[in-house]
């Protein structure tokens, strides 16, 4: 028998049954809630008079629409509280366990679920929201579903699914100072574009991956959907349980050797053949800014605004021409001499401890430029949070000017009060930049923390290494 | 849902690659927690000119006349024809629900984003995958016709043209035979029951610490 990817171990050990045609009946062991995209489901299972298959396998938190200042005076805007408050009744109807708005635990549902020990190597894990495929970063295979699905999980703790095709991009080679995992995963769609995965699962693999934290290896799991990919994966190895151990929702002590044994088998065989292989060097990425408006639209931080008059393939060019056209540029401006209005640090893609340590460690003796009307700092979760306080690194962002602010998606997707403004221009740490999704009129320039933190400081875009030499 | 029936409708162009779901239905509309009326803010920051808000009424606020939507000689449309990797982005499935509340019952292009795509199938709206040229032929027949329609029958996997000429397309199986019987998937999931208390007892036994809290049925 020919090896097997870890996709499809991960696949082969979740089928509860299948039809001829491959259609599966997938088992699904975590799923996360989130207020958004569960209302309507919740209300369908009442409609129906169904109950939760397993509650004790679902864990919720409100993040989309929360506040990220005076929490203690509630959602201001009734729609969202309304969703929130809906969120909160549900979970208690239902039996689920819910991280409420005051709760020390409450964050951006992808950074909860592996803070947590939620989301263990080995599992299939969904949430109403794209960017689930974070969690790959586990060798889980994680991925967004819609409302329908978010009921037909609750109610049945199983997913109708058609297996994907197996991808491989491998990142060989060391990162240059200053390079980070944002920049990789920028660089593949970059490459690949935002279609480039569309019907595969991404196994991340390569010893620049190896070298990555579980946070790194979020980021770019999480940034895997941009590629059209519902699913990125990263093969367990030590760091990986390392990080898992000990976390209130891991194997207890009785288990864990059992769990660990398990765990060792969870990367592809040596024989596995992909469905597509793609290499990278880790040494040719530089770090990475999005210039247009879908994340393939992204060159080095040393290049210039592209010329769609280059670009052969009409469709694509017409594309390039309304992106200059909404986020205000010309082509041939260096990236560099963009100035930016506001700057966000935070979102699932970036919002872990190690992320705000980085953006620290740049931001650290340094003043947000006078130019830059608003930089702000949300941590993924009342957890990172916390830890980021012990720190002391709110003190340096504070002391820089910066604003530090609670948990939650905040200027992400702009659905609570954090937005911009028509025009303004932004430095983002999230991950899209389409027309729109930061506040109507909003242009949004995809970066890691670090570059987003030089660019607070120097009020355009810079090479976080300049600004601190 | 409802059933899929034989769709003979006018045809809207969205001559556009990558139409992400933040553009069918901006995020301030995802607040709602019901799951009709969409439809009137279907790509809302396109459609009209100043900013939509939930509550507002939509009757009143300026439509943007370039909008393709916004033209009389789409009005109606059931069929909406665009470009490549449609539907990408958020897995929100407000974008299905507000494209179905607005009479689309038929999306055609080049590719899907996977999770649009999936979730389409859920709300009684077919979307149907044709290579780049044919799509090319059809914009310009569009653009070229004012009142083009096209005949979009599920059954026999195929489009008709006005003069007769017939385009066919794939559709999985299953999908298909949920389409056109309105199943829902949660009822036909429900008839393996006992297959899905099987594969816990089993798992329970491989991997037992993702069972620790769940009572597993031990017939
Ligand atoms: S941080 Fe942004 S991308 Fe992530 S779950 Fe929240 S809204 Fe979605």
């Amino acid at each position: 028998m020919a090896g097997r990817t870890l996709y499809d171990k991960l696949w082969d050990s979740h089928v509860v049954r299948e039809e001829a045609d491959g259609t599966a009946l997938l088992y699904i062991d975590r799923h996360l809630v989130h207020e958004v995209t569960s209302p309507q489901a919740f209300e369908g299972l009442r409609l129906a008079g169904r109950t939760l298959w397993r509650p004790q396998a679902n864990l919720a938190t409100p993040d989309h629409n929360v506040p990220t200042t005076e929490r203690e005076k509630g959602i201001v805007d009734p729609v969202s509280r309304l969703q929130v408050e809906t969120l909160g009744q549900n979970c208690v109807e239902f039996g689920i366990t819910e991280f409420g708005m005051d709760d020390p635990r409450q964050g951006i549902v992808h950074v909860i679920g592996p803070e947590q020990g939620a989301t263990l190597p080995g599992m299939t894990v969904v949430c109403g929201d794209s960017h689930t495929s974070t969690h790959g970063a586990f060798a889980a295979l994680a991925m967004g579903i819609g409302t329908s699905e978010v009921e037909h999980v609750l109610a049945t703790q199983c997913l109708i699914q058609k297996k994907s095709k197996n991808m491989r991009i491998t990142v060989d080679g060391v990162l240059a100072a200053g390079v980070t995992a944002k920049d990789i995963a920028l660089a593949i769609i970059g490459k690949i574009g935002t279609a480039g995965g569309t019907g595969f699962t991404i196994e991340f693999a390569g010893s620049a991956i190896r070298d990555l934290s579980m946070e790194g290896r979020m980021t770019l799991c999480n940034m895997t959907i941009e590629a059209g990919a519902r699913a990125g994966l990263v093969a367990v190895d030590d760091q990986t349980i390392e990080y898992v151990r000990g976390r209130p929702y891991s194997p207890d002590e009785k288990s864990w050797p059992q769990a660990v044994d398990y765990w060792q088998g969870l990367h592809t065989d040596m024989d596995a053949v992909f469905d597509s292989e793609i290499l990278l060097q880790a040494e040719d990425i530089r770090p990475q800014v999005s210039w247009g408006t879908s994340p393939e639209m992204v060159v080095s931080i040393d290049d210039e605004v592209p010329d769609p008059q280059q670009e052969a393939d009409a469709v694509k060019r017409e594309g390039m021409i309304s992106a200059l056209k909404y986020m205000g540029l010309e082509s041939g401006m260096a990236i560099r001499d963009i100035p930016l209005d506001k700057v966000f640090i935070g979102s699932c893609t970036n919002s872990r401890i190690e992320d705000i340590r980085a953006a620290a460690a740049v931001v650290s003796g340094h003043k947000v430029s006078g130019t830059v009307k608003l930089a702000m700092v949300v941590p993924g979760s009342g957890l990172v949070k916390a830890q980021a306080e012990k720190e002391g690194l709110d003190k340096i962002f504070i002391d820089a000017g910066f604003e530090w602010r609670d948990p939650g998606c905040s200027m992400c997707l702009a659905m609570n009060a954090d937005r911009l403004e028509e025009g303004e221009r932004c430095a983002s740490t999230s991950n899209r930049n389409f027309e729109g999704r930061q506040g109507r009129g909003g242009r949004t320039h995809l970066v890691s923390p670090a570059v987003a933190a030089a660019a607070a400081i120097a009020g355009h875009f810079i090479d976080p290494i300049r600004l601190e030499n | 849902m409802k059933k899929f029936t034989l769709v003979d409708a006018i045809v809207a162009p969205m001559d556009r690659p990558n139409v992400d779901t933040d553009a069918i239905i901006p995020k301030q509309f995802l607040k709602s927690i019901k799951r009709s009326g969409f439809g009137p803010n279907l790509f809302d920051e396109w459609r009209y000119l100043d900013v939509g808000e939930p509550g507002k009424d939509n009757s009143k606020r300026p439509l943007n006349p370039d909008f393709v939507l916004n033209q009389e000689r789409y009005q109606g449309a059931e069929i909406l024809l665009t470009r490549k990797n449609f539907g990408c982005g958020s897995s929100r499935e407000h974008a299905p629900w507000a494209l179905e509340d607005y009479g689309f019952s038929v999306v055609i292009a080049p590719s899907f984003a996977d999770i649009f795509f999936n979730n389409c199938f859920k709300n009684g709206i077919l979307p149907i995958v044709l290579d780049e040229e044919t799509v090319d032929d059809l914009f310009k027949a569009v653009h070229d016709n004012a009142g083009y329609k096209l005949v979009v029958n599920l059954q026999d996997q195929v489009i008709i043209m006005p003069d007769g000429k017939k385009i066919t397309y794939d559709v999985d199986s299953f999908r298909k035979h949920c389409l056109l019987e309105g199943l829902d998937d949660i009822g036909l999931t429900l008839q393996h029951v006992e297959a899905i208390h099987q594969y816990e007892k089993n798992q329970s036994k491989t991997t037992p610490w993702l069972f620790a809290d769940a009572e597993i049925n031990d017939n």
